[in-house]
């Protein structure tokens, strides 16, 4: 029985280490801030998440374990948070986001960077 | 494990760094503060661990607290004119800023 | 190091503040790579979260590009480097830091380990040097916060008519809609973050915390409430009056317990006479003075806070207004 909690513990750190690695990887590697910001945001959370799953099942005493569930609930909260101000505020600042050239014949941006509405998409 | 984990995260630390530091856009850099301060709560969680001392998690959850606080801070001093987004090239379907 | 000489070269004041905020946190993992976890908690409060906060408030006012320096400071740059070769020089005689036979290791640190125990009966040593061993500092480090609290009102106030107030209020109350999904989170997080507060202040003595601390994530709750409401209804949810009056509250329950003692027979901030039973006297002075650090600690952050953004509201203010009448003819 430990062995088994020891095994699943280890392996949501494993599997949360390499989405934080990957999220970090893509904020490096990709062309537009909208994209990082999609890397990030998903990662960061999940990773975050799976990481204190993992930390929960190692705890020994109950008052480590209910620091670790509050953290817990702090990210999945603040987390798509931080991501949906953040997305927003560039959006509403100006800062269009990179489309191909489909896209940009079908719609057109004005200057805030927002839809007009005779897109073609549904 | 633990020890992989702490190390897996400082390499995604060091890669949000370099995003900060060489961010075109001011809102790029902010993601990436924002990024490497999720991470440094992970971050304290594991060391609390790995040193066996588990006040740290005061700490991480303070920590949480505050990068939220400076995140929502950021973003809600930058709706002044001195920070909108001037592109820096131009693209002939779009109309001028 | 390359943070602090980056943010010295860089002239774009937002960057600035971003490696501040970068620079304080690397600070906070120094503190706790070296174990030092209170120290730590300190840090990251008050350097990571409150002072960029300040500062990002105080660059919107002033702007975002540093001007460029007119004349090259030699002179400047040469008394600095006489007097830090003066002090290095002045280190040199010391022992290095950390070997075991410094006489802070051979005499105070070991009887503040051995005897904190046996004297003061809690288990965090740090909190039992700051707030008993070592009150006398701690009520200096307390006037000062006091001091700069005075300070920033006697400079920074501005005296509001009622309809800048109601334009305001009208104006914040439209920005609803677009801010929906972050007052709501707010909203649900605040409460928390304000047991939080009390939660580590009342822990100080048994893990790190303790008032300083506390004080900092209570403002920083108050501060999150007046940013994302508008800082008519914060005022509205929080006197200023009233603030001003806890602060000064503060500073003087922290005196009251040194004035009570020595009217009690010891020396001034001796608690061992504020209980019949020594070790319980020492827990309720610890106890009180924690609580007015606290007190002073969170009312001048927010005294802080309200008068930079209040400042700015009003330049804002009358900025649009100037705009209107221009428009307008």
């Amino acid at each position: 029985m430990e062995f088994f909690i020891i095994i699943s513990s280890g392996l949501c750190l494993l599997i949360g280490s390499f989405l934080c690695v990957s999220g970090g990887i893509g904020i490096i590697r990709f062309p537009d801030f909208y994209t990082r910001m999609h890397a990030v945001g998903i990662t960061d959370t999940l990773g975050a998440g799976l990481i204190l799953i993992g930390l929960m099942l190692l705890s020994t005493d109950l008052l480590v374990f209910a620091k670790l569930v509050m953290i817990l609930l702090l990210t999945l909260l603040i987390g798509p948070t931080t991501s949906h101000v953040l997305a927003k505020a560039a959006l509403h600042n100006g800062l269009a986001p990179k489309l191909n050239q489909d896209a940009l014949d079908h719609n057109s941006l004005d200057q805030t960077g927002n839809e007009e509405t005779n897109s073609s998409n549904p | 494990m633990l020890i992989a984990a702490t190390l897996a995260i400082f390499v995604a630390m060091f890669l949000a760094v370099i995003r900060g530091i060489a961010g075109p856009t001011l809102y790029d850099r902010i993601l990436a503060v924002n990024m490497f301060g999720t991470k440094t709560v992970l971050l304290i969680a594991l060391l609390g661990f790995v040193m066996g001392r588990p006040e740290f998690l005061d700490i991480a959850i303070l920590y949480a607290l505050i990068n939220f606080i400076s995140v929502i801070g950021v973003l809600r001093y930058s709706d002044t004119n001195e920070f909108k987004h001037t592109p820096a090239k131009q693209e002939p379907t779009k109309k001028e800023h | 190091m390359v943070t602090a000489v980056a943010i010295v070269r860089m002239k774009d004041l937002f960057a600035v503040v971003m490696l501040l905020g970068l620079y304080g946190l690397l600070s906070a993992s120094f503190f706790v790579a070296m174990d030092a976890v209170d120290v730590a908690f300190t840090e990251a409060a008050v350097g990571a979260g409150i002072s960029t906060l300040l500062m990002l408030v105080v660059i919107t006012m002033t702007g975002r590009r540093e001007k460029a320096k007119r004349h090259k400071p030699l002179l400047a740059l040469f008394i600095v480097i006489i007097t830090g070769g003066l002090l290095i020089y002045g280190t040199l005689d010391m022992p290095y830091f950390g070997s075991a036979d410094a006489p802070n290791h051979n005499h105070v640190a070991p009887r503040y380990i051995n005897d904190s125990m046996k004297e003061i009966g809690i288990p965090n040593i740090v909190t039992s040097v700051l707030a008993s061993y070592r009150a006398f500092d701690t009520f200096g480090e307390v006037v000062v916060i006091f001091t700069a609290g005075i300070g920033v009102l006697a400079l920074l106030s501005v005296t509001r008519r009622p309809e800048d107030d109601d334009d305001i209020a009208s104006h914040n109350d439209s920005m609803h809609e677009r801010h929906l999904v972050i007052r709501i989170v707010a909203k649900m997080l605040i409460p928390f973050i304000l047991l939080f507060a009390l939660y580590v202040q009342f822990h100080g003595d048994f893990g790190p915390g303790g008032g300083f601390q506390a004080g900092v994530i209570f403002a920083a709750a108050i501060i999150l409430y007046a940013m994302l409401f508008g800082l008519s209804a914060a005022r509205k949810a929080i006197n200023q009056a009233f603030v001003q009056l806890i602060a000064a509250i503060g500073v003087l329950l922290y005196g009251c317990v040194g004035i009570v003692s020595m009217l009690n027979g010891g020396d001034f901030f001796d608690y061992n006479v504020l209980a019949s039973d020594p070790v319980a006297g020492q827990h309720l002075g610890i106890l009180l003075i924690e609580w007015g650090v606290g007190c002073t600690v969170a009312a001048v952050m927010i005294i802080i806070f309200f008068n930079f953004a209040g400042r700015r509201e009003m330049q804002q203010h009358s900025g649009d207004k100037s705009t209107q009448n221009q428009e307008s003819p």
